[in-house]
């Protein structure tokens, strides 16, 4: 007991040394609170806003940068496979041609900043950085090989738009608001088609078109009560939840025939 | 001087994005999307009607729809089996009492059925592996449909002129004619009154239970066609004995759907079930209100309109050439 607790001490000691050069590294850094680290789906559940919350911490007597501070909130939710298809013309008829694999990314994306991205930063920093929707990573699988590929390709731009469409995809320019220099919030829309998991929300502080500072936190989607219920049986039991279905369809169908029975 | 702020947490009308719901919305848990009761329900009981009317399972009409409303193509396949299968119940019960259903036919098509079921789905699973399966489902469905809908519909229009023209209808029922009743081990169908041979009727439960398995629907579309005109079956037994078959095979479709997929979803189904099984009751009695060659040009009329349907989304440019799906696990 006793040594686990030194340890813990002498983590947490590391730990707030490790604070304080970083501290003396950047002389800012950020703190963060979303206003909800827990949705639960609920059988009325239709989507959600969640507000997050932050502030620019500074070292007591540090300048204002001239331009001010500009602000990247990206959030992604859980990891998924997708394939796009593109229909071509063959034999007249339309088929599916040619598809391409992306694997791994966000099943929702989001990047709110406070300002247009290109006025932010250099177009090199924005694509190191990975910030806004034509330079977060979206991997493909190319042949045998796995990379992503220049922003006009075709397929990652019909990727990018049909997602958008969804409201699953999006890219608010003017949806981070400052308060004051350096408090600020950001709202982020859920739509109800997102799906459950794990959703983190990753915070770049940037000034002159530099990274200064960043962070992140996270919040989960969770069904819980009737609707956990009911997709764990189906996951977990599934031959008796296929049964239980296939009782309640005879179930309705005689009852239907008492209700109506005429004679 | 200490200074204190204070900003209001309600945040500004972003949620342009979210539309407001109404109280009906009802958020499923296995197809992950909230949707409308109400219009589900009349789906369901829309799609019940026609299956209760002419005898089929409507799987047809209702995975289109469903699919159409934003749920995934593999939940919806999966979960209108056990729509097909409440409705089907509740059709079959209503045509046993008025003595509609040959039970022994039933058996014998079920037979054939079985061994279909498996063949087919062997046959998807290796035309999956090949790639294309989605253009196979489609021709397979536009073939199929426009093919039996437009025979359906040319042969009611037919049976309907002659019957105005001279009020005697030349009645080709059963007899000793056509290769089909010289086939050996003849078996006698006492509630159809008909005296067949095993092989054509096993044989056609066979391809329904083969065509079922590839293209995820009952059937029961080309079923009653082919009861109708291969083995003049008479009409009277045809859909009731239709309805039991697809009673029987939704019904294992339906757990094996939920064992292998974990697919089904029991929300869903409820709210279809509760609409199917009303519309089916209201669509058995205006079946046998109708006359039996309105009945089969109005059936091969709307069988034709979705085959053309299908052959519009193939052969019209579509308006996005790109389309993104999720690959649930499996490749």
């Amino acid at each position: 007991m006793r040594t686990r607790a030194t340890t813990a001490m002498i983590r947490l000691a590391l730990l707030l040394a490790a604070i304080l050069v970083a501290g003396h590294a950047h002389a800012e850094h950020l703190i963060v609170s979303v206003s909800n680290h827990r949705v639960t789906v609920t059988p009325n559940y239709s989507g959600e806003e969640l507000v997050l919350f932050g502030s620019i911490e500074r070292e007591r007597d540090a300048p204002l940068p001239p331009a001010g501070y500009d602000l990247v909130v990206t959030v992604s939710g859980p990891p998924v496979d997708m394939v796009t298809r593109r229909k071509a013309r063959w034999f007249g008829i339309w088929v599916n041609a040619d598809s391409r694999q992306f694997l791994q990314v966000p099943a929702y994306l989001a990047v709110f900043a406070n300002r247009p991205l290109e006025r932010i930063a250099a177009p090199d920093i924005l694509r190191r950085r990975q910030l806004g929707l034509n330079n977060v990573l979206l991997t493909q699988r190319v042949g045998s090989d796995y990379a992503d590929v220049v922003p006009s390709d075709p397929f990652r731009r019909a990727f990018i738009r049909l997602r958008s469409e969804h409201g699953l995809y999006r890219e608010n320019t003017s949806a981070v608001t400052f308060l004051t220099p350096t408090l600020f919030r950001a709202s982020i829309p859920l739509p109800a088609e997102v799906p459950t998991g794990t959703y983190t929300i990753d915070i770049k502080l940037l000034a002159g078109g530099a990274l200064i500072a960043k962070t992140d936190t996270a919040f989960e989607i969770v069904k819980v009560g009737f609707e956990q219920f009911v997709a764990t049986a189906a996951r977990q039991h599934g031959m008796a939840y296929g049964v239980a279905t296939a009782l309640m369809a005879l179930t309705a169908g005689w009852m239907a025939s008492i209700v109506f029975r005429r004679d | 001087m200490p200074r204190l702020e204070v900003h209001a947490a309600k945040a500004p009308p972003v949620s342009s994005q979210i539309r407001k719901r109404t109280r009906v919305q009802l958020y499923l848990p296995i197809a992950d999307i909230p949707v409308n009761v109400l219009l589900i329900l009349a789906m369901g009981a829309a799609v019940g009607f026609v299956s209760g009317m002419f005898g089929i399972g409507g799987g047809f009409l209702m995975t289109p729809l469903l699919i159409f409303v934003g749920i995934a193509p593999a939940v919806a396949v999966a979960t209108v089996t056990s729509h097909i299968a409440a409705s089907s119940f509740s059709g079959a019960l209503s045509y046993w009492r008025k003595r509609a259903i040959d039970p022994m036919l039933a058996l014998v098509l079920l037979s054939g059925g079985i061994i279909g079921t498996i063949l087919g789905v062997l046959t998807f699973t290796r035309l999956r592996s090949l790639g294309q399966l989605d253009l196979l489902i489609a021709l397979s469905y536009l073939v199929l449909l426009s093919g039996v809908g437009a025979a359906m519909s040319w042969e009611g229009l037919r049976a309907m002129l002659r019957a105005r023209q001279s009020r005697t209808v030349p009645l080709r029922r059963s007899g000793g004619h056509g290769w089909v009743h010289g086939l050996p081990l003849k078996i006698r169908f006492k509630r159809s009154k008909i005296y067949l041979s095993a092989i054509p009727v096993i044989a056609i439960g066979l391809l329904i239970g083969f065509i079922g398995a590839v293209m995820g629907i009952g059937g029961g579309f080309i079923l009653v066609p082919l009861l109708i005109y291969l083995l003049r079956v008479p009409t009277s037994t045809v859909i009731g004995t239709s309805m039991m078959l697809t009673l029987i095979t939704m019904t294992f479709a339906t757990v094996l759907h939920a064992a292998t997929n974990h697919l089904v979803d029991a929300v869903l189904a409820l709210i279809l079930m509760t609409g199917g099984v009303t519309g089916a009751q209201f669509g058995a009695r205006a079946g046998q209100r109708i006359r039996g060659e309105h009945l089969r040009l109005l059936l091969g009329l709307l069988i034709l309109a979705v085959g053309i349907r299908f052959a519009i989304e193939l052969g019209i440019r579509p308006a996005d050439l790109y389309t993104v799906r999720e690959t649930t696990g499996d490749t």
